[in-house]
């Protein structure tokens, strides 16, 4: 890549103010660096792979008002957990967290535990029992 | 307290906080040349690996090799300490700055305030250098951002203890012993040696064959999983490519460079002729990135595209076994 060609594609970076270093030769074939705003290309698949985290809250949103599963997998999916990622700061089995994923379960939890994972997801408990608040 | 400490910004987390750590030290050494010291060119697909609910490809070794192999070649004793507790990980911190070293840290990016939103996911092995600290503010040099920045106590300690896969438990590593002089040559042969055997690795994930095994798995995606999944497997390919800071060109760029810079170091003008083919490769993968974004931009269900697509990695696939195999007798 010609260090003239590298793109610099107003994006997520440039909202951010945030500017990524790209390498590329000059024209006498040595090698340098330049800062780049962004690149469409990527910036596409990067939003894409958001829109995807976005569906699959709404999804969780809606089965949790239905009554099939509780608050615990939306706040996971809306904090871009996973179960591994989410055991380690509630400090708790896998399987655990899993069975609190039951309304029938989540129910019966603790006012600590319930506690606890309001601060995991940086909310309080009312909000953790009620989503729509 | 500060420390007097040069930031340079880098394409890469890993490499900028080795090469600008290196530097303090009174050895000069760029990005690049930390890179390929460290056999950082690869590639790795990881079909049973769940990353985001796509299969992991990655264009570099596991986090921490690059850093190891260079220490490694180069003969420098690295200490690293992980904590169980918050506060004697601070304390340690603490100390050693207080004696005037900067320290390494691996964080998690997703409590990272200065990182865009966009940009944080629970991705655990981002490194940073802490090189002072005023009042209740940790002066921070991430080597991904433009200039320095601060990190409150409580903020830093959220980011060293971060859960999840690669958790970093306050993980922090500085420099404690240097040869007299670094066996540069030397390290630079054995390090493009080890990349061309990992490229050329006789396994069906690693180098140009897990290349392969992914082209020929592109084709039959669509039909298997589906095109919607397709298009979001094809969408993180292309983020491990460019955006995970690979300078461009899934880090062919930043290799490219290295084997210029290699070329006068150890006295082979040969690679200077290797690295303008590579960065001929890398505007290849750009293309393939391009070609690419443009199934997932059309939704297009036109499966001729696919394989379009799984073509051009096929290609790049056979013109990477052709370069490395004829680098491996060239280093020699």
């Amino acid at each position: 890549m010609k260090i003239e060609n590298i793109p610099q594609d107003i994006g997520g970076l440039a909202n951010a103010n945030m500017k990524e270093l790209c390498y590329g030769v000059d024209k006498d074939g040595n090698y340098t660096t330049k800062l780049s705003n962004g690149w469409n290309v990527k910036t596409l698949a990067l939003n894409k792979s958001l829109e995807l985290i976005d569906e699959r809250v709404a999804d969780l949103k809606q089965q949790c008002l239905a009554g099939k599963i509780s608050p615990i997998p939306y706040y996971m999916e809306l904090n871009r957990m996973d179960l591994m990622v989410l055991s380690g700061y509630m400090n708790k089995w896998q399987w655990v967290i899993k069975r609190h994923f039951k309304p029938s379960v989540f129910k019966k939890l603790s006012n600590a535990t319930l506690l606890k994972y309001a601060e995991t997801f940086k909310i309080d408990v009312n909000q953790l029992k009620d989503i729509a608040l | 307290m500060k420390i007097e400490f040069n930031h340079r910004q880098s394409a890469h987390c890993e490499n900028g906080v080795i090469a600008n750590l290196l530097t303090h030290h009174g050895f000069s050494m760029s990005e690049p040349m930390a890179f390929g010291l460290g056999s950082g060119l690869f590639y790795v697909y990881l079909p049973f690996l769940k990353v985001n609910f796509a299969p992991g490809f990655s264009y570099r070794p596991m986090p921490g090799f690059i850093f190891k192999r260079l220490c490694k070649r180069l003969n420098i004793t690295i200490k690293r300490e992980k904590f169980k507790n918050p506060l004697k990980a601070q304390k340690a911190l603490d100390s050693k700055l207080q004696s005037g070293i900067p320290v390494g840290l691996q964080v998690g990016v997703f409590n990272l305030v200065y990182f865009p939103d966009e940009y944080r996911f629970h991705f655990n092995a981002h490194n940073l250098v802490v090189y002072g600290k005023e009042k209740d503010n940790y002066l921070i040099s991430d080597p991904v951002m433009e200039s320095v920045t601060k990190l409150s106590t409580k903020e830093l300690e959220i980011v060293r203890f971060a859960k999840g896969a690669v958790a970093p438990k306050g993980h922090m590593y500085y420099p404690i012993k240097f040869p007299k002089k670094l066996p540069l040559e030397k390290a630079i042969k054995k390090a493009i040696k080890a990349t061309c055997r990992d490229m050329l690795a006789p396994v069906p994930i690693v180098g140009v064959k897990g290349m392969r095994t992914v082209a020929k798995a592109i084709k039959k995606w669509p039909k298997k999983i589906g095109v919607k999944k397709t298009n979001h497997y094809l969408g993180q390919i292309v983020r491990m490519q460019e955006e995970i800071g690979t300078g461009g060109g899934g880090f062919r760029y930043i290799y490219a460079a290295f084997l210029q810079e290699a070329a006068a170091i150890i006295d082979k003008p040969i690679l200077k002729e290797f690295s303008k083919e590579l960065t001929k490769i890398g505007d290849q993968w750009r293309d393939f990135a391009i070609d690419a974004s443009r199934l997932y931009k059309n939704r297009s269900s036109e499966f001729d595209g696919y394989t379009k697509v799984s073509n051009k990695l096929l290609t790049l696939a056979d013109n990477e076994e052709d370069f490395f195999k004829r680098l491996k007798k060239a280093i020699k």
